[in-house]
């Protein structure tokens, strides 16, 4: 039987569906995944995405994209194929993309996790006869603590800054992370959290899709020298050590991602604390998940791929490599 | 246990060397006095004797965790730390019934230190019973202990600086209260907090002088007679006092290490009362020894007949600080330096030798001189104002050290291998090679000299132009050319090669020169001469 999915040198291709997953070169027609900019790459002639990420798609991609938006479960026919998305758990509007043909399933996870996030639908175990898996964090180092306690330590972060008077410069992915921040924190508080204008447009579009999460301000909006002491500001990683850090004044800088559970990454970005969040699936969490959908086959895309498919075949199972480019570090 | 592994994070967390005296102060300040002599044992690097090695950690781990051997080894790659890499593997990061804290007296006395009497089996069930009550910190720090890897982000200067500031003594006085061999125990910890009536001072050292780089031509320095010339050693720097019928040796940071060198103590034991002697410890047998022996001897906590047999130490003296109890700093060095040799000839000790002075008549023939340094196994020519006083730290004009010119040679990347520490998962340590009829054979492995831009930039190079994989190590397509500096080369039956090379690094991405210009084993073998 011919594979549904293929990789070509501008991403995963659906030869049945005439269709490309998350490509980063122009094509024909991009069936997304989600919206990071690593997966929702401008170029391409017309995009399918969830009804859930169309306006973060318009904003990535500009008003005059091509972009066609689907509810969670629709069956879509493109050429040869089935196509519908089903919940990912990664981000908001995030989905795996599932596909019929030839009488076989197979499910293309795109990123996705576990654990639980307030601010988007959990992920949705679906049956496949082959599944594509991400593998970013495929070792089995990486495994997580429980959300609500690290955010629990935020906010004690947070506090203790707060106490010592300086400000709490916490660096996280603009779409997704922050908003999840910002979900869990209100367990805590209801103060206002002050926010770089990435976050800011990004957690606008959350809050009209009905995301409740704790009140922001933007810091471009702050009057000239103002004190931001006590403060907690999120920001992309874009903004550190740049010239918009300087306004701070005296800080503690932390970033939040699966990447902080090993000491000498944190050491090598130079945060003064690591916090353990990630929207990433971790090991236990890729094995479980990949037991859940029954495939037969299992396919490894990026991160630590090998190895993931490796392990898998020692265990008895039929596993092996999707090439694509991206690789590990830069999915946060 | 906890509050110690906090402060073991809060070390690791700051580069900040004002943040990290605070924390241990407010540790010392405020850890039961028996937690903080522990505390203290560690952070000064002291040791206890390896109770578990970390392959047995290791295999327990993989016992535990059904995790293969394979992966284990690209988890280590990921993480570049033996004992971090247990930690992350066996703790378990969603949490756990929080158990009852134990001081860290209580872990080193009740459960640490009986491991030394275990067999192998009761190790292994003692391990994972502790492990199962820690979080990932501790299960980190108890691993550290326990293989005597324990380092802290802190020297032990610092540690003493920390305490100094809790007993509000001066440093120095601090340092030597810590010195020498003792047991962790509340009483050696309330005793060293405890204010002496009578503070002695008889050990302190001077600060040091410290040269700097001569960049510029020597001749701009003015005529040859205003400058005496002396070797630039290669050993530790060090003062010797002797007051008060005792002896003490110095390091340049502030660390007392006479019992490092009982044959320069022995040595003083020939020298008046109330002298200070600043010069450079050396591996010294008839003429001096390279660094590389010196090397053998440092670090070592028990120094065996054998290693003081093998590499013998002389104190190679170049000045004169104080006789008979007077401060000679202000003194020009011309007189500081004719009064250490009357001192020295008078002591006639094998191990207190003067640093000859090295003659030639004009900066030209000083300038042949220097070549003759690394046949004396030394690294240039000290060149110092004769007129000048004894200074304190880095101060330019008097002293300028003049060493010769690191060897270079082009070389291709071949392997790329994953860092440790910071570096871990990334591509940092490297291997490269040179020509040898018409393949290129591995020269040097070097891992230092490139920013943190350019590591981040071949580190995503490696990882686009892969050839092959052997565990984390990656062959990568050789076209990539580096400028290599070493310091030393010499013959080596152990290197494919043929060729062994000193303190290999990085001096530049030579991105304008293909693979096929780099340099040959020949051209590197004529190195040799």
């Amino acid at each position: 039987m011919p594979d549904l999915v293929v990789s070509t040198p501008v991403g995963l291709f659906c030869p049945a569906g005439g269709f490309h997953i998350d490509p980063w070169g122009p094509a024909e027609r991009a069936v997304l995944t989600h919206v990071h900019a690593d997966h929702a790459r401008p170029g391409s002639a017309a995009y399918l995405g969830t009804e859930a990420s169309v306006p973060f798609l318009r904003r990535r991609l500009g008003e005059d994209a091509a972009v066609q938006g689907a509810p969670y479960g629709e069956r879509i026919r493109l050429g040869d194929a089935v196509v519908s998305f089903h919940p990912a758990g990664h981000v908001l509007g995030s989905a795996q993309v599932r596909i019929e043909a030839a009488g076989q399933v197979w499910v293309v996870s795109g990123d996705y996790k576990r654990a639980p996030d307030p601010t988007c639908l959990p992920f949705e175990p679906v049956r496949a006869d082959v599944f594509v898996t991400e593998a970013t964090f495929g070792l089995p180092i990486y495994r997580w603590p429980e959300p609500e306690a690290v955010a629990a330590e935020v906010m004690a972060w947070w506090e203790r800054n707060r106490e010592a008077e300086v400000a709490s410069l916490l660096f996280c992915y603009a779409m997704g992370k922050a908003q999840r921040l910002l979900a869990e924190l209100a367990r805590f508080t209801d103060r206002t959290v002050l926010v770089h204008g990435a976050v800011a447009e990004m957690t606008e579009l959350y809050r009209q899709q009905g995301v409740s999460m704790l009140p922001t301000a933007r810091v471009a909006e702050m009057p000239a020298r103002r004190s931001y002491a006590g403060e907690l500001v999120l920001a992309p990683l874009s903004a550190g050590g740049t010239t918009w850090m300087r306004r701070f004044g005296e800080r503690e800088t932390a970033f939040a991602s699966g990447w902080m559970r090993v000491r000498g990454t944190r050491r090598r970005k130079g945060y003064d604390r690591g916090f353990v969040l990630s929207d990433h699936a971790d090991w236990p969490a890729l094995l479980r998940t990949i037991d859940e959908t029954g495939a037969e086959r299992v396919l490894a895309t990026h991160g630590y791929t090998e190895e993931l498919a490796r392990f898998l075949r020692e265990q008895g199972r039929d596993a092996g490599v999707l090439a694509t480019h991206f690789e590990g570090e830069a999915d946060v | 246990m906890k509050a110690f592994a906090r402060l073991y994070e809060e070390l690791d967390r700051t580069t900040s060397t004002n943040a990290k005296v605070a924390a241990m102060a407010a540790y010392f300040r405020s850890a039961p006095p028996g937690d903080a002599a522990w505390a203290l044992f560690f952070l000064t690097q002291r040791k206890i004797k390896r109770l578990l090695p970390t392959r047995v950690l290791w295999e327990l781990t993989l016992e535990m965790t059904g995790v293969p051997p394979w992966l284990l080894e690209h988890c280590y790659a990921a993480v570049g730390d033996g004992a971090e890499l247990v930690a992350l593997l066996v703790d378990r990061p969603e949490g756990g019934p929080p158990a009852e804290d134990l001081s860290l007296e209580r872990w080193m006395q009740e459960r640490i230190l009986p491991l030394k009497d275990m067999d192998l089996a009761a190790q292994a069930r003692a391990m994972r019973e502790y492990w199962s009550g820690l979080d990932t910190l501790q299960i980190l720090v108890l691993n550290k202990i326990i293989t005597g890897e324990f380092r802290v982000g802190a020297s032990a200067t610092l540690a003493i600086r920390a305490l100094a500031r809790v007993a509000g003594v001066p440093q120095a006085s601090m340092a030597h209260r810590v010195m020498g061999d003792w047991q962790p125990s509340a009483d050696f910890f309330r005793n060293l907090l405890s204010a002496e009536p009578e503070e002695r001072l008889d050990s302190h050292p001077y600060p040091f002088f410290l040269a700097s780089p001569l960049a510029q031509e020597p001749a701009s320095l003015g005529p040859r007679e205003e400058w005496m010339a002396e070797w630039k050693w290669d050993g530790i720097r060090a003062q010797l006092v002797r007051r008060g019928g005792a002896t003490y040796v110095w390091s340049r940071g502030e660390e007392l290490v006479t019992e490092r060198f009982p044959e320069i103590v022995a040595g003083a034991t020939h020298l008046p009362e109330g002298i200070v002697i600043d010069g450079e410890v050396l591996a010294f047998r008839d003429e001096v020894l390279p660094f590389a022996v010196l090397q053998t001897r440092i670090g070592r906590q028990k120094l065996s007949p054998a290693i003081l047999a093998d590499a013998p130490v002389a104190l190679m003296a170049y000045d004169l600080l104080e006789e008979g109890g007077e401060d000679l700093r202000e003194r020009p060095l011309a007189e500081r330096r004719a009064r250490l040799e009357a001192l020295l000839a008078r002591a006639a000790s094998p191990a207190l030798r003067a640093s000859p002075v090295v003659e030639g008549a004009g900066w030209d023939d000083l300038a042949r001189v220097r070549e003759e340094a690394r046949a004396r196994n030394v690294e240039g020519l000290m060149l110092k104002r004769v007129s000048s006083p004894y200074r304190t730290g880095r101060r330019r004009g008097d002293w300028w050290k003049w060493k010769i010119s690191p060897y270079t040679i082009d070389a291709v990347l071949i392997y790329a291998h994953p860092g440790h520490g910071r570096r871990a998962s990334l591509f940092t340590d490297y291997t490269f090679a040179v020509w040898d009829q018409g393949e290129l054979t591995p020269v040097a492995k070097a891992y230092s000299g490139l920013s943190d831009a350019e590591i981040a930039e071949l580190d995503a190079w490696v990882r686009r132009n892969t050839r092959e994989r052997f565990g984390p190590t990656r062959a990568v397509e050789p076209t990539q050319v580096f400028e290599l500096a070493f310091e030393g080369i010499a013959p080596s039956s152990r290197h494919r090669s043929g060729v062994a090379v000193r303190f290999p690094r990085i001096l530049r991405w030579r991105k304008d020169k293909p693979a096929a210009e780099a340099d040959t084993l020949e051209s590197v073998k004529a190195l040799l001469r």
